[in-house]
């Protein structure tokens, strides 16, 4: 299996990973019984996230797809965030292997799932954002 | 400092430097056909019965007993399929365990669906069958018992002798699947009672792609490939003359050195071992810590996941091995790691370390240096590893 030299780089040197005390927004998705599990934290200013970094337990992809996400929604709106989908962090990354593609699914129900939460603290409801997935199905690949 | 360390000889070896010398030159010369009745043909007939010589003396067998093959997994298909075919009128029923090679697994899940039946026997938490168990499966229609030697991933060593004895008092056949035991500890075909034994060139020097299978005198199973009258007609197929000629002159090399090189191997893993244990928190030895391959390390990290600690070390030159899903590309990690009664999230941190006499202490050494550096790097990413920090 060959990783894209991108993917290797965002494994190697991790973007934005830890996590932001007293965060706006924390989502997590995955399970460790399946191998993965991402953890987003999210500062929110007004509209804008401000700050982004994240915890993940996984493979390189999972690493290295967690670290994209957070550099592709750091700095903006809610609503680009919002829109996020895998297939951005994966061409972004310059592809990832078939196999691999779950773990790009993980890193957007993750944001989501921190947004999700940064809303139900805030007391709305937001759809679209519900449900994080638990991480640890092959159907998840077919989101692509 | 940084260095290149290879610690994956479980999966293959480099080729010894004297062997790879005897290849090149068997290439060059030795393109008679073996069937051929001329010179250059004859000649390299007689290189082939000497390598089969070379073969048979490293398991204690009769050159008449040795089928060359393509390697380990052909002999494991050859042997189990060859058996099931040939002893069908007399029963369907097959014994294995849970944690053999995919090459002997996935042959009898083929069989299963051809109407035989197959029973895998449970390995203890060390990964060892338990005997009484193996005692209880036998039946009127057993025709086969196959148990690996040793595992390709935890290193545990079966008690082979004894499998042979019973299978013996029970007139069936056994065979054992010894591509990891081959060159790194003693085997005797005889001693040990085994019957019908696969192992593969590139585990102990050897050139990839040529294996053989030992077949005791008066075992016939059915014939794997069709076609010339090469192998005694067992085995078809234009001899690979050269891969041939090396893998007798490899396992000649590595069974005159075994002596030596164990005791050398066994310090290094034994060092790797012992370090890992105590240096780095949340971890686990898999597999018997004495019943155990001398050059196998197999060990489980806690909140991270193997894919990862094996890029990280490859980032600093290490190769290793491991066996989560996401190596084993499938959703679960390895059936050997489950079946010694690991969660599937201690399966998924797992590292192997498969080392042989071509390592060094200095190896060694900086394995130990950057190992801890790795998997706390990578802890301090887990979300897991958190939570237990937190918890205090």
């Amino acid at each position: 299996m060959l990783y894209s030299e991108k993917v290797m780089d965002h494994f190697a040197n991790p973007r934005n990973v830890g996590e932001i005390e007293n965060a706006d927004g924390v989502g997590e998705v995955g399970n460790a019984k399946c191998g993965d599990i991402m953890r987003m934290y999210l500062k929110i200013e007004g509209d804008t996230i401000v700050d982004v970094k994240f915890k993940t337990f996984g493979c390189g992809a999972a690493v290295a797809t967690s670290s994209m996400a957070t550099e592709l929604i750091k700095g903006k709106k809610i609503e680009e965030a919002m829109k996020l989908t895998n297939k951005a962090v994966v061409e972004a990354l310059d592809g990832l292997p078939a196999v691999k593609l779950h773990c790009s699914v993980l890193a957007e129900e993750a944001i989501k799932a921190a947004l999700n939460d940064y809303y139900t603290k805030k007391g709305i409801k937001m759809p679209g954002l519900e449900t994080p997935c638990s991480g640890c199905c092959e159907g998840c690949c077919s989101h692509e | 400092m940084s260095r290149f360390v290879y610690a994956d000889n479980a999966a293959t070896t480099k080729m010894d430097k004297d062997v790879f010398e005897i290849m090149i030159k068997s290439l060059e010369e030795d393109y008679g056909n073996p069937s051929s009745i001329y010179k250059k043909g004859r000649d390299a007939k007689v290189l082939i019965e000497k390598a089969r010589k070379q073969v048979a003396d490293g398991i204690g067998a009769k050159e008449s007993e040795i089928i060359f093959t393509s390697g380990g997994s052909e002999s494991d298909n050859y042997a189990i399929k060859g058996i099931a075919k040939a002893k069908a009128n007399k029963g369907k029923h097959i014994i294995s365990s849970k944690i053999e090679h995919h090459a002997v697994l996935h042959t009898l899940e083929a069989l299963s669906k051809e109407g035989y039946e197959i029973t895998y026997l449970d390995v203890l938490e060390n990964g060892i069958i338990d005997i009484e168990e193996l005692k209880k499966a036998i039946r009127e229609d057993t025709i086969l018992i196959t148990i690996m030697f040793a595992n390709n991933e935890i290193g545990t060593i079966q008690p082979v002798e004894e499998i042979g004895k019973i299978a013996r008092e029970n007139k069936i056949i056994f065979h054992t699947d010894a591509v990891q035991a081959v060159g790194h500890v003693k085997v005797d075909v005889n001693e040990m009672n085994i019957d019908m034994l696969s192992m593969s060139a590139h585990k102990f020097g050897g050139p990839k792609g040529v294996g053989a299978l030992y077949i005791k005198s008066g075992i016939k199973p059915e014939n794997f490939i069709f076609g010339g009258a090469q192998e005694r007609g067992k085995r078809a197929g234009t001899e690979n003359t050269a891969s041939i000629i090396a893998m007798g002159a490899a396992i000649e090399k590595i069974t005159s050195e075994m002596e030596k090189n164990t005791i050398k191997v066994q310090a290094m893993r034994d060092k790797l071992i012992d370090t890992i244990l105590e240096k780095i928190p949340y971890t686990r030895l898999n597999g018997d810590r004495e019943k155990r391959l001398p050059g196998n390390v197999n060990i489980s990290f806690r909140f991270i996941e193997g894919e990862s600690l094996l890029l990280m070390l490859d980032l600093k030159g290490i190769c290793a091995s491991s066996g989560s899903a996401c190596t084993s590309g499938s959703l679960d990690p390895s059936h050997v790691l489950l079946s010694i009664g690991l969660p599937h999230e201690i399966a998924h941190g797992s590292l192997r370390l498969s080392i042989n006499h071509e390592n060094t202490m200095e190896d060694v050494e900086y394995i130990l240096e950057v190992l801890p550096q790795v998997v706390e790097r990578l802890r301090e990413m887990s979300p897991l590893y958190d939570e237990i920090n937190k918890k205090g």
